[in-house]
Formats: structure tokens, sequence, C-alpha cells
């Protein structure tokens, strides 16, 4: 499927009723060489480098919903690559790269927008944390700027710089973060795997792994019968202890519920994506004009895909403390996606001790900024059998080793992360 | 999730009282424990899908640590129970920790 602006025209003057399929519908063949479990994000921009960069097209993409259904489509859509650590700094920053030239080269219109990010702070300990966290990105090449109170009354002065307990002092800014329309990062990069020659098989759920003796795997059994492959690659991250259990993998995963929210359509007043240092509230405005925002995991383990009232609350208590004009937005809509909270807050794509089953998993709610390089390195991963330069901490047994990859230094505690 | 947990010293209270740490079921092994097994416990879970074991701190009320025992995908709480009680009837050899969560409901 191609669009142009003849086809527009066209469309426009029959009503709109004879666009295209954007991606094919196919029958799953008997065997691949390459089956990606989870047809979110990662699983699609996984197939789309495999077949673009590496030359792998005989692949299948088993989605048990539709493609967008889960947490691709249920996020706050922030891109950023403003991480302290050397395990993370470069690999966000190549995931940023991408992110900058996407459109260009999945020829979508992902609305990539580079409005800025800026992490708040709120005390002199805070400042000095994120001082040393701008450094660390400087060092890596990336741009940050330390704001100072009066330069962020600037750029949004709605916020509550005189609140009693957390004034804001200032900010760490990376101007190159912004927000990507979501479901069109979907989309686009569906479309492309598709015209690459991917079948993306929606609607087949997969049941179990088989093995042959020597404990490799075969293939897959679904909903839709069993497909053989030769390489297994599981990107099923909110699910992946149910996946990795087929396979008998214990993992250091922990699954929660994120709520999101999204208000009534408001003229454009936040200019930029806002985080909250004294809480984990964080916040931007969507091109539609509704407010877009989230705060922390509801705590307990859940794999339902709703969320408690009390988060609800808490959330927009943080929301009204940052910013006191939110009282009278009225909110839209709520939802929740269930995420791989991991051990040390970090991911993981890598080998697993099953010789042709490959993992990208853990994502905790930090997914969806990762998806273009999670997506390229774990296609490098599979077509190479080793880790791409930038995702080479991302360790399955980075914990056994004590190489556990901590930004926030909150320990194995993963609703802490 | 329920609104409301039933705690066995305090009765029933909100669930914004208690501080949740994580899965109950794993064991504490020896010190002197082999690394794997420390590795297990520290960073490995289950993560079942379904009926779960949940520590969960009262901290809002009594401050005893509770195993409370709910369902992850209807998010109906089964049983709460005082977690030093759960431990011993685990360790006294029952059938298992899952029957003994329940036993003590």
């Amino acid at each position: 499927m191609r669009y142009s602006a003849l086809d527009i025209v066209r469309q426009a003057f029959s009503g709109n009723r004879h666009w295209k399929p954007v991606w094919r519908e196919p029958q799953p063949k008997a065997h691949y060489d390459v089956i990606i479990v989870g047809g979110g994000g990662h699983g699609l921009s996984t197939a789309y480098y495999l077949a673009k960069e590496f030359g792998i097209t005989n692949i299948a993409v088993l989605e048990k919903g539709y493609i967008g259904s889960g947490n691709v489509g249920r996020n706050t859509t922030i891109i950023r690559s403003n991480y302290l650590l050397e395990g993370n700094e470069p690999f966000y920053e190549f995931s940023m790269k991408l992110w900058e030239g996407l459109e260009q080269d999945f020829n979508y219109n992902a609305m990539v927008s580079q409005r800025g990010v800026i992490n708040l702070f709120h005390s002199d300990g805070q400042r000095d944390a994120y001082a040393r966290r701008g450094n660390a990105m400087m060092m890596h090449g990336v741009d940050a700027q330390l704001l100072d109170r009066e330069e962020v009354r600037k750029m949004m002065p709605y916020l509550n710089f005189d609140h009693a307990r957390f004034p804001v002092l200032g900010g760490l800014l990376q101007k190159r973060g912004g927000t990507a329309r979501h479901d069109a990062v979907a989309w686009g990069y569906a479309r492309g795997a598709d015209q690459r020659g991917v079948d993306l098989i929606q609607h087949c759920e997969v049941t179990g792994i088989r093995r042959d003796e020597a404990g490799r795997v075969l293939g897959v059994e679904t909903s839709k019968g069993f497909i053989g492959c030769n390489k297994l690659a599981l990107a099923t991250a909110g699910h992946t202890s149910v996946t990795g259990q087929m396979a008998g993998l214990r993992l250091p995963i922990e699954t929660h519920v994120l709520q999101a929210f999204v208000s009534e359509g408001l003229k454009p007043v936040i200019h930029n994506v806002i985080t909250y240092g004294a809480g984990h509230f964080y916040i931007s405005q969507s091109d539609k004009g509704g407010l877009v925002f989230g705060a922390d995991i509801d705590y307990y383990s859940s794999y339902a895909q709703r969320g408690n009232l009390a988060t609800v609350e808490h959330t927009i208590e943080e929301g009204v403390s940052l910013i006191p004009g939110l009282s009278r937005v009225k909110v839209l809509r709520a939802w929740g996606g269930v995420m791989d909270m991991s051990m040390d807050g970090s991911p993981i794509i890598d080998r697993t001790p099953i010789d042709n089953l490959y993992l990208n998993c853990g994502w905790c709610y930090g997914g969806f900024k990762a998806t273009p390089a999670s997506g390229f390195c774990f296609a490098h991963l599979i077509a190479k059998d080793e880790p791409h330069y930038t995702a080479r901490f991302l360790r399955l047994d980075r914990f056994e080793r004590g190489l556990a990859i901590d930004e926030g230094g909150k320990g194995p505690q993963p609703n802490l992360h | 999730m329920a609104s409301l947990i039933t705690c066995p010293h305090c009765g029933s209270r909100p669930k914004e009282e208690f501080s949740i740490r994580g899965d109950a079921l794993p064991q504490r092994p020896a010190a002197h424990a082999p690394d794997e097994a420390w590795h297990a416990y520290v960073y490995l879970r289950d993560n079942v899908k379904g009926v779960i074991f949940e520590h969960w701190h009262h901290v809002g009320g009594c401050r005893r640590y509770l195993v409370v025992e709910r369902d992850n995908v209807s998010h109906d709480v089964l049983s709460v129970t005082d977690a030093a009680r759960f431990r011993r009837a685990a360790a006294s050899g029952q059938d298992g920790v899952v029957a003994a969560g329940k036993d003590l409901a």
C-alpha cells in the first residue's frame, strides 16, 4: 500500500471507500526461518530491520490480538535518550538517532516531534544528580542543558514554582527528545515489514513451544496450528514470563500494570514533555490538544490491562501539585497496559540458554522510546548471533554476574523501577 | 484490584495503607548456599499469571508483613494471612505453600 497526493484527491471524490488494506492477512506457512512472537512495536520493528538491514525475509510475526492492540498503542508516546549509565545511554541514543530518520526510512508519517523533554528538579541534591546525568549524556555526545529556575519559567510559566515542599528550581532539558505518534509507529513498521515479504499473522496466539530432545526449538504451537521455525524470537513484554515458561525459562521479571490518561482537547498550552522530579508524573500535549499524562505503576503484580482508582487519584494529585491549572481539566480516558518490570529497571536483549531461542523483554515502562533500537539490535542478534554494540550490556545473565544496570539505584525490587 | 484488604490483625482496611514488597514464595537460602541459589532467590520469579502470593506490609496499621493471596488477572483477593503464620504453616510440612495459604484463609 502506497500513498500519493493523487490518491487522496481520488479517494476524497469517491467517499474514501476504496482504500486498500495496508498489509496482507496471510495464512501461516508450515515453516519460517524466523518466527517473532509478539506483534507490538518491538516485534514489528525487529521484523522490519531483519528484512531491510539483514536480508532475512522468510519471517512470521505472530500476534495474539491485532497489530497495535498492546502497549505500542497504550503508552504516553515519549521519546528521549537522557540516561546516566554506560549500559543504557548509547543504546537509547542509537534509538533517538533512528527516530530522527525513521519517517524517511519507512516512508510513513510517524509524527516525530522533537519538542524537548525536561526533567524538573526540586532540591540542591537533585540538581547535582541531574547535572551529573547531563554530563554523562554529553560524554556520549548527546545534547543536554541544565536550566535554572528563570529559564524554566520562560518556557513553562504555568508551573507551581513556589510549591512549599517541592519548589521548581530548574530542569535538565534534552531538546532532541519529544513525542511520536505511537499507532503510526506500529503501522509504519508493519507496512514496511509486510512490503518486504514478512507475514504478519494476527489473532494467532502461541500456546506452546515445541523442542526436540536436545532442547532446540522446532517451532510453536498456536491457535492456528503448529508452525515450524529455525529461530524463535520472543518480543512479548508484559507476558514474557508466560511465553518464557513455555520454554522452561524462569526470568528476572515481574508483570505490573501502568495506567495512562488523556484529557479533553485544549488549545496549545504545554509545548514540551515535562517530568516532575518530586513525583513520577510526566505530561505532554498531543497534536489533537489532549493532555497525555501518567505516573507510577500500581505497585502490585497484575496481568490485567486495567488499573486502580487510588493510582488515578495519586497521578492527578501529582499533576495538580505541579501544574495547578490542571485542576479543572476533565479527564477523557484512562487505560492500563501490563509490562515486564525487570530487576534493575533495564531491558534484556539476549540469547537464552536454548540455542535458537532469542529474548527481548524487561522494558519496564520505557519500551516505546526504544522501539527502533530494540528492533534493530534484536534483528542484529538474531541474524548474526552476536549482540549489537550498543546493546551489549543488556544481557540476561547480568544479574548473576553482578552487572545489573540499575539507573535508579533501587535494587532488585521490580515495582520500584 | 479490591479497594479493601482484610488484615488479620486490624480488620478491613483501605489498600492504600499497605506497601507491596513482591512475591512471597521464594525461600531465603542458607547464608553459604551456592551463588546460583542466591541468584534465583534475589532475581528470578515465577511471575505466574493467575493466583499469586504477595508480601504486603501494613505500614499504615499494625506494621506486620502479610501474605495476600490474589488473582492477578481478575484482581480478586482470596486470602490474607500473617506472614509468620504463613511461613510456619508452609514449614510444618503441610501440602505445599499454596495449600497452607488456603487452609489459613
